[in-house]
């Protein structure tokens, strides 16, 4: 491709998406239909700005799937994946079971034969896990019993997809000798992967990519973030992601699945947070990029050549698996707004029918003419999911939560800590472990490695991460968490944090590390929930062993030091009324200050007769008891 | 009604958040006009008592009620350090200390032990009243009336049932003393408080 095709096409992909995603945002819609209309409007039917190309660039925009299943791995604890394996194989293969079952007797029904029956009916089992987890991403719901169970469905149809390739071509029938021969095989070092070779291929695969996530990630991103390049970090990320796109095409299993594997690997790993944050733009750039180029396939001529048909078959589609789905999700104790949900997000077809529609075709098992209907079906199916989503949320959802008013006890929450430490260096630390010490969970960000590394051998939990930026913070679980410790020594950090907490997170009480005045005016401007100066205690504490060196009573020192630090605590909150004013007066209320502090400590020093000393040593009483007496002595 | 007295509750707890009747009986008078109640281990966790903000909050009130569990036939250590540090001469007594002079002040205290072990025949030896002198003449030294405590016996033993009962006695005591409903001669009779309103 020349350059300036690249450029051509790059603005018109990224202006479509720039104009109508905040529009569609704007109008209530999602971004997933946003991206759908931007890639039917500059599409060959209506600007025709992008022809077949179109579909090229699908192929590689479907690379944002496998990213995205990186991230959902990483959600996702090994243990928590265990404990979904019920839904995950019960519920995801019997939707898979039942829709083929009953799309391919309907499609024989309508005059097929029975291969191409089977055929179809696989093909169009299958759901479209980009659309359904963006969007249900989007609004926030996959923690909910919905879309834990969506998830489980659309994983098990990810692993399903391998055997299904296998099987397709069985379903040629005799044409099978021919066909396979025209089917490249792959090969490694000049033996082709078939058979044995294939399985051995695939275990030791698998457990590669478990043993490298498991033992050797840690220490390769913690060599890389010692760099301190953030580029370096991201090109580590996107490489580890594409390698393992590679090796599992080659050993034939989907990228997808292994990135997912992956992502569940390194859910434990401390740079979590910063994978996270560092694939996630281009994750949903390339998921956007999938969505137009979907958009863009819709061949509407089709739609005009016969829209009765279209029309009848894409209801058809959507209503087949909608009423498997509702049955399903019925027996396996969804709740029925839980269930409509679950049943419209999954209703429509998947990307993977593009794929194995062109197989199929390849290998002879469905007419080229169908096929292009079936690809039309698809599409307009995936194009319509986001609308039957905002119709089920604004119209049959209200319904059913009047009828049935079924609390929402379903919700899986990942155990959030209630306090999130920024800053875990000489100051947080002491903090952290006192915290801890009272079994109090807190989750740490740090963004120097080597401080990682050893507070990790003491098994404290330690993310690695700026946590002035945004999606850190919100990986770090800011939502659900109470209480924000900012311990940072880095004054500018420390409010670029806070004015971030407070804008995004404003449930969230925020206790500051003060680095100096100047840090603490700043801090009681933004009004925020308690500071300490950082050397104050410590350096007082010390002050009150001098005092006692000197021959102080211990006790009298340690409450000339709580006078002085309420003094202090006066004098900050007087000084800061007076910061701001003019300088000259703020200089002159500064001597002040010095001077009445001095003035007190020479007061203390000099005049035994301390405030509290005065209720425990009263010369006052001395006095007048001396004074009773002498008037008696006077009587007498 | 404007006479209302003003009634200071003082609850000394350093275990508040594991107390079973000190908690209802504070619920019990939560939010009523005209009282303020002050959780003093959480004012002072380091014991280190505000002595202005102490007097001049004793000035401000006609009734001060000192709420605690009997700690060894005594107060918790609170008490007496607050005692120790805010009466001082020349404002809670001597020749110039007037601050005081009329107030009343109360005792409102939970207790392990039945009443029938606090009688001078009794396991205890001593009446409650006998163990609590030194606070009653600390109060007459300041010029102040001792009223006879509100306590609450057995607490060991009670069930919910029968501390939220208690709790609404405290209550009825407390707006009768706000509302001077009661007058310290009437009481002076009884060796409880709480004995006026059975």
């Amino acid at each position: 491709m020349h350059q300036q095709d690249f450029f051509h096409q790059a603005l018109v992909y990224l202006l479509a998406a720039v104009v109508s995603v905040p529009i569609a945002k704007r109008l209530g819609f999602g971004s997933v239909l946003g991206y759908l209309l931007a890639g039917i409007i500059i599409g060959p039917f209506v600007l025709g700005l992008i022809g077949s190309e179109g579909e090229d660039v699908m192929h590689f925009a479907e690379f944002g799937v496998v990213m995205m299943l990186l991230l959902i791995g990483l959600e996702l604890k090994p243990n928590l994946l265990w404990q979904m394996r019920k839904s995950i194989f019960g519920l995801g293969g019997l939707q898979l079971l039942l829709t083929t079952a009953v799309i391919g007797g309907v499609v024989i029904l309508l005059g097929t034969s029975p291969t191409e029956g089977l055929a179809i009916g696989l093909m169009l089992g299958l759901s479209s896990t980009a659309i359904v987890l963006q969007t249900l991403a989007e609004k926030g719901l996959m923690k909910q019993a919905a879309g834990q169970a969506s998830f489980s469905v659309l994983l098990f149809q990810d692993m399903a997809v391998i055997p299904i390739l296998a099987l397709l071509p069985l379903l040629a029938g005799h044409e099978l000798e021919g066909a396979a021969a025209h089917t490249e095989v792959r090969q490694l070092a000049g033996i082709p992967i078939t058979g044995w070779f294939q399985v051995v291929l695939i275990i030791g695969v698998i457990t590669g990519i478990v043993l490298v996530g498991r033992y050797l990630a840690q220490f390769i991103f913690r060599v890389i973030a010692r760099t301190g390049l953030r580029e370096i970090f991201t090109a580590t990320a996107l490489l580890m992601i594409i390698a393992i796109a590679i090796v599992m095409d080659l050993v034939g299993l989907s990228p997808a699945l292994g990135a997912f594997l992956a992502g569940v690997v390194l859910a434990n790993n401390e740079y979590r947070h910063e994978i996270e944050a560092d694939i996630e733009p281009f994750k949903g750039l390339l998921l956007g990029l999938f969505f137009i180029s979907v958009g863009a396939s819709i061949n509407f001529s089709l739609l005009w050549q016969s829209p009765g048909l279209i029309v009848g078959l894409l209801f058809g589609l959507i209503g087949i698996k909608f009423l498997v789905l509702f049955v399903l999700g019925r027996f396996f104790g969804l709740n029925y707004g839980q269930n409509t949900l679950f049943s419209f997000a999954l209703a429509q077809g998947g990307e993977f029918a593009f794929v194995l529609v062109a197989f199929s075709m390849e290998k002879g098992v469905i007419a080229g003419s169908m096929a292009d209907m079936i690809l039309m079906v698809v599409a307009l199916s995936m194009a319509v999911t986001p609308l039957l989503l905002l119709m089920n949320d604004k119209v049959i959802q209200p319904l059913v939560i009047r009828t049935k008013n079924e609390p929402e006890h379903d919700r899986i929450e990942e155990s959030d800590n209630p306090v999130i430490i920024a800053g875990f260096g000489r100051f947080g630390v002491v903090l952290g472990r006192f915290l801890i010490a009272n079994g109090i969970k807190a989750t740490i960000l740090d963004d120097n490695p080597d401080n990682i590394e050893v507070l990790r051998k003491f098994g404290f939990k330690v993310y690695y991460g700026d946590a002035s930026r945004p999606d850190l913070l919100k990986a770090a679980g800011c939502e659900n968490a109470s209480v924000m410790v900012v311990a940072v020594d880095d004054k500018q950090k420390s409010l670029q944090i806070i004015d971030l907490v407070q804008r995004t997170y404003p449930q969230l009480k925020i206790l500051v590390r003060a680095v100096d005045m100047d840090h603490t005016y700043e801090l009681l401007k933004r009004g925020i929930d308690g500071f300490e100066r950082d050397t104050f205690e410590s350096s007082l504490k010390l002050a009150v062993r001098a005092l006692t060196q000197l021959g102080y009573q211990n006790y009298q020192a340690h409450r000339l030091a709580h006078t002085f630090r309420q003094h202090n605590h006066m004098v900050v909150r007087e000084l800061f009324k007076h910061h701001g004013e003019d300088e000259k007066k703020y200089l002159s209320q500064t001597k002040k200050y010095a001077s009445d502090l001095e003035e007190l400590f020479r007061a203390e020093l000099e005049d035994t007769s301390h405030h509290s000393d005065h209720s425990w040593d009263v010369e006052s009483l001395r006095e007048e008891i001396r004074e009773i007496y002498a008037e008696k002595d006077k009587k007498d | 009604m404007s006479a209302q007295n003003k009634v200071l509750i003082q609850l000394y707890h350093p275990l508040f958040h594991k107390s079973r009747v000190n908690r209802e009986l504070i619920r019990a008078i939560d939010n009523l006009d005209g009282v303020r109640i002050r959780l003093m281990y959480d004012l002072y966790p380091d014991l280190h008592i505000d002595i202005e903000e102490e007097q001049h909050l004793l000035e401000e009130h006609d009734i001060i009620v000192w709420q605690h569990p009997f700690y060894w036939y005594s107060s918790p250590s609170l008490l007496k350090e607050w005692i120790d540090v805010v009466l001082q001469h020349g404002f809670a007594y001597g020749r110039e200390g007037k601050a005081l002079v009329g107030k009343k002040v109360i005792t409102s205290i939970t207790s392990g032990g039945r009443r029938d072990v606090y009688q001078e025949g009794g396991l205890r030896k001593y009446t409650i009243r006998q163990l609590l002198a030194p606070f009653e003449q600390t109060v007459r030294l300041c010029n102040m009336l001792y009223l006879p405590p509100f306590v609450v016996h057995g607490t060991h033993m009670l069930d919910i049932k029968a501390i939220i009962e208690a709790a609404q006695e405290y209550r009825r005591m407390i707006i009768a003393l706000r509302d001077g409903t009661i007058s310290p001669g009437e009481l002076s009779a009884f060796e409880y408080t709480n004995d006026y309103f059975i």
